[in-house]
């Protein structure tokens, strides 16, 4: 087995857990790189079929190129897609800086999702490389019954033995790929030929990283038009992967406090 | 989690291979854990953009000197109290190592956070501040290494800056913690003199550690070698789940250990039922040829439709786990309520599940106390040893034969509230029931032996098949019953007919084959009667099982027949059909029967009668207090 066969059976390994241990899971698709490896590997997990809904928590504001590949592939991969609109920006905290706020309509949104289809579990594509708070997440998280995280006290968890028993009305992060890297997913991306979002390739000189919402993203300066060329990048490059995402950088503790509240 | 994903040889984006290490660092709160990462990452120029500066801005903020430890300790409330209070990971690179760090909390009050970043490291990094010394966390974090199986340990003694860079207190404390380590079967791979704030002994020898020869941080962190897949032990398939999307019905679950091919006749345990396996299935490709090992995911299908539910474990025949209702296991305890005997918990092993209760605990102590005192119960952060009855038996290994299977979490309300290791397996033990309030019999024993003229008992003939068991048990009902006697035969293929049709042959279902029959025969034994079992029973194991079971009312008798005698009698043409290979699993033309060592009474039945083998087995009962002699009758008479 190689790194990344290895990285791949503990992600279904986890899926697999989820799905048997939670009554009502759903699968959160962004859209982006993470989430389309997510969704190959529930489909591996699952033979084939990913046995529960995608759920898109649509600000309205990602990028054409995206809402393209999600009726694409929505259909050729069968999913049960479900799609929630976030609340208008007046509806969210007004003390938060301006892109946070921007990015906390997702988790008013999320909200209402839960509320409407009472899931108990969520899937969720945070890694522990893209960030520092979400490096000390747990691979099942629970969120309190306003969809919050208590940072300050995580369950034990260890050997592959997950705290799958959300009290009733509170549900469930759970992250299956929070081991895998920047460089393991566009690896494995190229490997099992996942299709990708063409932004993230280099055109004129600038590709996205990471994709958010079109106006708190920026593109990155980059000449990386392949996967190959991105992994290569990536071997050299020491700025780090959210650098394109303004709503990290706005106060020390902003996107703690957005996680905090419930959000990725 | 993350145990089993230790690569062992991953393709970095470059094509390079280098092994990946995770690595965990652990220690006393404040003898600079984080401070120690944090110059890793900038010795080994990992830092990435602009951390230093964001780093210098938060430290001034706050107004104090530059702190390393702010890197890792993300949380606000980390950065305002100073201390980690959650574990954390950060990857760099040594000269060969791929290094996956795990930062792990020091204070006690975080101490399951601290096991959910160690429990998944390669190898650790144990920290000592040269002027505080060993401490009761370093004891403690020492000790719950060796419980979480993490056997590569170096040592660093920090902070030498604030001791003059003394050797002479740096040996103190190497000789200290050596000798405490030692003691739990660890050997520190490195000790080393370091101060992390400045760097000396990090990645550089520098003059003021001049007396110093060994290897630096960087260095020892270079020669931690990977975990390896447990390829080379026997199979172990958990079953995590069965879907049935389509018309497949596919067995889902990841392989612990061993390895698996289509075509590989395996058992199903606890149960022990038997089946093949058909194909492996995969996608996009599917079915997948060759062989799966340890580690990975993997759904198979099987050529038969047998009963398989969540927790089962799939293995080889010829080396299957062992099937129990009661274990005993080292563990650490995280729950604020004492761990105490008589508490009910629930146990997962793997995908298995099991409510439980605690039986006996033993060897209670606070692993960080240097005379560790017992309690009677363990108390939070502390450990001890605990015998558990399970409610449903499970199929599980000791540790030492299987680290995988071998360990267990304990689950409190929902929530993980420890975890261990199984020390040993006691497949004889009967359950202590849970939540089960025995009915007792409206007569006395003695009312009953009065009327019977007997005391209850369970009289086990054993012996090879066709050595005549079943007709001098028949002999001795009609005989005891003449006398008025409640005499009952329990006949081994009579009860397969019915209470145990869900059993096979394998090992394990013999054995729960011959603890059903031992259970029943007790149950009639405690009232009064005589159950008569003719059972071949070959397994020495399995009839010191039935003993415990039915205790002193236990008499066996073998039924020593000899061999070339059983084979000519073959009443039911089974030694014929064994001969010609149609009968797998015969006791009798192998050396498979064990011969009992104690039994009550041996009767070969090719040198005597029926009537004669009775008499002899009568006056055994009457010996041993179970038939009532005649003698004190007749005195009772006068």
């Amino acid at each position: 087995m190689d790194h990344l066969d290895q990285l791949e059976a503990q992600s279904i390994y986890i899926f697999r857990e989820a799905f048997a241990r939670l009554k009502k899971i759903a699968l959160l698709w962004s859209l982006g790189k993470d989430s389309n490896v997510m969704i190959w590997l529930a489909r591996k997990a699952f033979f084939g079929r990913m046995p529960f809904p995608a759920l898109h928590v649509d600000t309205g504001k990602k990028f054409a190129e995206m809402y393209r590949f999600r009726d694409h592939y929505g259909k050729e991969w069968d999913l049960d897609l479900r799609v929630e609109p976030c609340p208008p920006i007046d509806a969210v905290d007004p003390t938060l800086p301006p892109a946070a706020r921007s990015a906390a309509r997702k988790t008013e949104g999320l909200k209402t999702a839960l509320a409407k289809y009472g899931f108990d579990g969520l899937i969720a594509g945070i890694r522990r490389d893209e960030e520092a708070t979400r490096a000390k997440e747990r691979v099942f998280s629970p969120r309190g019954l306003e969809g919050n995280w208590d940072v300050r006290d995580q369950p034990p968890e260890f050997w592959d033995h997950f705290n799958a028993s959300p009290p009733q009305g509170a549900h469930l992060r759970i992250h299956p790929i929070l081991h895998w890297t920047e460089a393991d997913i566009w690896a494995y991306t190229k490997r099992e030929n996942i299709p990708i979002i063409p932004l993230y390739l280099a055109k004129n000189g600038k590709r996205y990283r990471s994709l958010g919402d079109q106006d708190i993203t920026n593109p990155v300066n980059s000449k990386a038009s392949t996967i190959d060329e991105i992994l290569i990048e990536l071997e050299q490059t020491k700025v780090p992967e959210r650098a394109g995402r303004a709503l990290d950088h706005e106060t020390e503790d902003a996107f703690e406090r957005l996680r905090v509240a419930g959000y990725l | 989690m993350n145990m089993l994903v230790t690569p062992t040889s991953p393709a970095t984006p470059n094509g390079t291979t280098r092994p990946q290490v995770r690595i965990v660092i652990v220690g006393h709160v404040d003898h600079g854990k984080s401070t120690l990462v944090g110059r890793l990452l900038h010795e080994t120029g990992s830092l990435p953009e602009g951390k230093l500066e964001m780093l210098k801005a938060v430290s001034a903020r706050r107004g104090m000197p530059f702190e390393w430890s702010f890197l890792l300790d993300a949380l606000q409330t980390e950065r305002d109290q100073g201390i980690t209070i959650d574990t954390t990971q950060i990857r760099f690179r040594t000269n060969s190592r791929d290094i996956v760090l795990i930062d792990a909390p020091g204070h006690a009050e975080f101490l399951r956070n601290m096991i959910t970043g160690a429990a998944q490291a390669d190898g650790a990094v144990l920290i000592i501040d040269a002027l505080e010394g060993v401490r009761d966390q370093t004891r403690r974090h020492g000790y719950l290494l060796h419980l979480l199986g993490v056997k590569q340990v170096a040592v660093v003694v920090n902070k030498m800056d604030r001791v003059d860079f003394s050797a002479d207190r740096f040996k103190e404390i190497s000789d200290e913690i050596s000798a405490h380590l030692n003691g739990l079967g660890v050997t520190p791979t490195a000790v080393i003199p370091i101060s992390a704030r400045d760097g000396d002994g990090v990645a550089e020898r520098t003059d003021r550690i001049g007396w110093y020869k060994g290897p630096t941080v960087v260095e020892a962190l270079d020669r931690l070698e990977p975990a390896r897949p447990l390829e080379a032990l026997a199979l172990r398939l958990p079953v995590q789940a069965i879907y049935k999307f389509d018309d497949r019905r596919i067995v889902a679950g990841r392989i612990e250990s061993g390895s698996l091919v289509a075509g590989d006749e395996i058992v199903i345990m606890p149960a022990g039922k038997i089946a093949r396996i058909k194909t492996v299935e995969s996608w996009p490709v599917t079915p997948v040829a060759g062989r799966q090992g340890a580690g990975r995911s993997v759904g198979i299908t099987l050529d038969r439709e047998l009963f398989i539910e969540r927790g089962d474990i799939i293995a080889h025949a010829s080396a299957a786990p062992r099937e129990t209702r009661r274990l005993r296991a080292r563990i650490f305890w995280l729950h604020d309520k004492p761990l105490a005997k008589g508490d009910q918990l629930l146990v997962r092993c793997g995908p298995k599940e099991s409510r439980a209760t605690v039986v006996a605990i033993e060897k209670a102590v606070d692993p960080g106390e240097l005379s560790s005192s017992e309690n009677k119960a363990i108390g939070r952060n502390h450990v001890g040893e605990i015998d558990i009855s399970l409610s449903n038996p499970i199929a599980t290994d000791p540790y030492t034969e299987n680290p995988r299977t071998g360990r267990l979490v304990i689950e409190v309300s929902g929530r993980i509230a420890g975890g261990g290791l199984v020390l040993s397996v006691d497949a004889g033990q009967r359950a202590v029931p849970v939540d089960i309030v025995p009915v007792e019999s409206a007569l006395r024993a003695d009312e009953r032996s009065a009327r019977y003229r007997h005391n209850g008992a369970v009289v086990w003939l054993t012996g090879l098949p066709a050595s005549g068991k079943s007709t001098l048990a028949k002999a001795l009902e009609r005989r005891l019953f003449t006398n008025g006697g409640s005499p009952i035969l329990l006949d081994g293929d009579t009860l397969r007919a019915g209470l145990n049709s869900d059993l096979g042959f394998s090992a394990a279902d013999r054995s729960e084959n011959i603890r059903r029959l031992a259970e029943v025969a007790t149950h009639l034994a405690r009232n009064g009667h005589i159950a008569i079992v003719a059972a071949v029973s070959p397994a020495r194991e399995d009839r010191a099982v039935a003993r415990r079971i039915a205790d002193t009312a236990f008499r066996e008798i073998h039924v020593a027949t000899p061999a070339e005698v059983c084979e000519e009698r073959d009443p039911k043409g089974h030694y014929k059909k064994a001969r010609a290979g149609a009968l797998a699993s015969f006791t009798g033309i192998g050396n498979d029967y064990e011969r009992p060592e104690a039994a009550e009474l041996v009767i070969d039945t090719s040198t005597r009668t029926v009537a004669e083998a009775a008499d002899e087995i009568e006056q055994m009962l009457k010996s041993s207090g179970v038939l009532f002699d005649e003698v004190v009758d007749l005195a009772a008479n006068i």
